[in-house]
């Protein structure tokens, strides 16, 4: 089983970090993995967005032709790669932010209010922490434990007091429906 | 009976290829004169540029590296960071240094390389037969200004001393010249300054020796001294323009 | 063996070169290559090395000339314009035989062009963008832990041999990260270099490193010193993967990034009868002649894509000689060819007679 996945969004939101955080758990996993940023001009236009693939199998190549998982944080984003998802695929969307469906019937929508839920438990940046838990829940691309030692590695020892919540912040991610 | 007069050991015993009353083999034995009185042949490395003394390596005895045109302070950088207690120096003329390797020198400079450049100054490009310089004067005919430099076509001489010595890394800027007895001391005094400030550590370090082309300024060689004390000198003005051993 | 990491091509290009031994680094920040110098700067630094961030590409590779002449292991990195500016050093330094790494993550041209990936460098860096008959050791790497393995790898060559070695990425490769496994420790091949100008310490005959010969013999005596060191190499330097070729109905040619494209495509087509080849050159130059000679008459046609408008296919249709059909897929502009758009052409390929 291959896991390609699509997160996109604004930059700012954390999109490249809920890559990462996903391609380091991989990796722990013992899963190959790989992580391919967006760095063009769209970059400089204030989103952003990458490719991650984790599976058991040898990652051929690391552009996403066929999406098992779209993760749209913004309008735009689900707008511009919902085409790319597999029929019976996953999207994802922060319905706090994303106030349109996708066109596509032949896959799997989860709406999540991440953004708002995210305000509830105090900080709006756990709201990419949040769909991530949906992410995991439904796919078990990574698994919780080392997804926790992958904030660790990646997050600098300042922010490493937000752990906690962070993985409180998957859980309710993980929780919702 | 003892030698009173001899080659340095710092110059090959070889024929230099310059034209007839060019004096670059008088700089040539002053750099040599210099390395031989402070010891530093068997660790100093020289860059030769692009330009009349591109064979410049055939003639010092020390290790030599033949650079690019105007990249000679780069090449110097990168041997100066790769030995660090060595002696490194280009030998520029002035289209080399002044035109095509402006952002080398400028910038070797700025870093404060621990570096020295001697900088031969003859108004003109002698390789490529006679052609405008940047440090050509106004109203100097040259191949490419056969009617004479004129600053609204041509802009006017760069004056490098001048430029180089408002850059805090440049620790050592003088101008002389090879025009008589008298000032080839003064420049061997200058090149033996700007390597003991090397030596000790301090930062770039640039000698500019006004010099002659008579081939292509068209002269005898006594013209030519003649033409450098009337125009050159006056533009050029001879000095110490930055010492901060003397601060 | 050391754990597994993850970490981004751009790093892992310094971290090798460190682990090879390279302790002297010269470059001027572009797009999509200037994490190499981030991480140079830090750890050069930290380490006792040298980084000098240079006023233009045109003082960086000068620096790397100065640097490589005196025997240091010594690199320099850069991006398609940035390289185009270094051409004139690089050809100096073949002349000269220096021994140097020059790393070309490759975004897309001409001109300015923009900064997404791209292989459009092929022509400047395999057929030589400066002036002369030289040629540069070429490394293509297409995965994370074979960047790393080239890189030291592309060290020991350039020493051995006396010349500058390339590695030629795209932006992707730079960009991306994927999981690297460094070795407890490199292979370092240790050459002497009694010609390097460290100073005569009054013990020798002074040393000079030039790429200036004047009279005509001599400059003719030292190119076939360099055509029969470049024979010598192309010799014992080839490297190519060669995957799935034997009995193939279509086999497909690509480097770098796009050579991963080529490979999901081959499941892709063996779900619909079709056998596909991959032949990657791992080296471009040398070019892997000996690989399309061998499967030339095999396939019912061969495929080249590149993100180009065409450059590798030229050595594939010379190697080919016209015992088979070449047919060429190229994307530019930073878009990058499609497995969908491939996979068509392939079919294409495959039901000729």
């Amino acid at each position: 089983m291959m896991n390609q996945i699509i997160l996109a969004g604004f930059g700012g939101q954390g999109i490249l970090s809920m890559g990462h955080f996903i391609a380091h758990a991989g990796l722990l996993d013992g899963k190959n993995v790989s992580w391919l940023p967006s760095y063009g001009p769209e970059k400089r236009g204030g989103t952003a967005n990458c490719h991650v693939i984790v599976g058991d199998e040898e990652v051929g190549s690391p552009i996403i032709s066929n999406a098992s998982v779209l993760i749209a944080m913004n309008g735009p984003s689900l707008e511009k790669f919902e085409s790319l998802v597999e029929p019976g695929g996953i999207i994802i969307t922060d319905k706090s932010l994303v106030p349109v469906k996708p066109t596509r019937t032949d896959v799997k929508l989860y709406e999540i209010p991440a953004t708002e839920m995210a305000y509830e438990l105090g900080n709006a940046t756990y709201a990419g922490v949040i769909i991530l838990g949906k992410l995991i829940a439904l796919t078990d691309v990574v698994s919780t434990e080392n997804f926790e030692v992958a904030l660790r590695s990646i997050l600098k020892p300042s922010k490493h007091f937000m752990i906690p919540e962070e993985m409180k912040a998957l859980q309710r991610g993980a929780e919702y429906v | 009976m003892s030698i009173v007069f001899d080659r340095p050991h710092a110059l090959v015993d070889k024929p230099l290829h310059y034209c007839p009353g060019c004096t670059h083999g008088i700089i040539h034995r002053l750099v040599a004169e210099v390395i031989d009185e402070l010891g530093i042949e068997g660790k100093t490395v020289g860059v030769s540029p692009v330009g009349c003394t591109y064979n410049n390596y055939e003639y010092f005895n020390c290790d030599m590296v033949q650079a690019a045109h105007g990249r000679a302070p780069a090449v110097a950088t990168g041997i100066r960071r790769s030995l660090p207690d060595n002696v490194v120096f280009t030998y520029q003329g002035d289209g080399d240094l002044a035109a095509i390797g402006t952002a080398e020198i400028v910038h070797a400079a700025t870093r404060g390389e621990r570096i020295t450049t001697i900088f031969v100054n003859n108004a003109i490009y002698g390789m490529t037969s006679g052609q405008m310089a940047p440090t050509t004067l106004v109203g100097q005919v040259s191949t490419t200004t056969p009617f004479g430099r004129k600053p609204e076509l041509h802009g006017y001489p760069v004056k490098v001393c001048e430029l180089l010595s408002t850059l805090e890394g440049a620790v050592y800027i003088e101008r002389v010249a090879v025009n008589n007895v008298q000032n080839i001391k003064k420049a061997k005094a200058a090149i033996k300054k700007a390597f003991e400030l090397q030596l000790a550590g301090k930062g770039f370090t640039l000698v500019e020796v006004l010099s002659t082309c008579p081939t292509n300024w068209g002269m005898n060689p006594v013209k030519s001294i003649k033409w450098l004390e009337e125009n050159m000198m006056p533009h050029y003005k001879l000095g110490v323009y930055k010492d901060i051993s003397a601060e | 063996m050391s754990e597994k990491l993850l970490m981004k091509g751009n790093e892992v290009i310094a971290e090798a070169a460190l682990r090879a031994g390279c302790r002297h680094y010269f470059g001027y920040p572009i797009t999509p290559q200037t994490e190499v110098a981030h991480y140079m700067a830090k750890k050069m630094e930290q380490i006792g090395g040298v980084f000098v961030q240079a006023e233009s590409e045109v003082a960086a590779i000068n620096m790397v000339y100065g640097a490589a002449s005196t025997g240091k292991r010594v690199m320099t990195s850069s991006s398609s314009p940035g390289i185009s500016l270094k051409q004139e050093g690089i050809s100096y330094s073949a002349c000269a035989e220096l021994p140097m790494v020059i790393v070309d993550v490759v975004r897309c041209g001409p001109g300015l062009g923009g900064i997404l990936p791209a292989q459009c460098d092929y022509f400047q860096i395999v057929k030589g963008g400066g002036h002369g008959d030289y040629n540069l050791v070429v490394f293509a790497p297409s995965s994370i832990q074979e960047l790393y393995e080239l890189v030291v790898h592309a060290f020991n060559v350039a020493d051995q041999y006396r010349n500058p070695v390339v590695i030629l990425g795209d932006g992707y490769l730079g960009q991306m990260m994927e999981a690297v496994e460094f070795k407890d420790e490199e292979v370092i091949n240790k050459v002497e270099k009694p010609w390097a100008t460290v100073g005569t310490n009054m013990e020798r005959e002074h040393n000079v490193i030039t790429s200036i010969y004047i009279e005509a013999d001599v400059l003719e005596a030292h190119n076939n010193k360099l055509q029969a060191k470049y024979r010598a190499i192309e010799a014992n330097e080839t490297m190519v993967e060669e995957f799935n070729c034997e009995g193939a109905d279509v086999i497909v040619t690509a480097y770098g990034t796009v050579a991963r494209i080529v490979k999901n495509v081959i499941k892709d087509a063996a779900k619909e009868g079709i056998k596909v080849g991959l032949i990657r050159p791992i080296t471009l130059w040398p070019f892997p002649k000996a690989s399309f000679e061998k499967y030339a008459e095999t396939p019912k046609g061969f495929l080249c894509v590149e993100m180009s408008a065409g450059q590798m296919v030229e050595d594939v249709r010379l190697a080919i000689n016209g015992k088979n059909s070449v047919d060429f897929h190229g994307r530019t502009g930073g878009n990058v060819p499609s497995q969908k758009d491939i996979m068509a052409i392939v079919r294409e390929i495959a039901a000729r007679k």
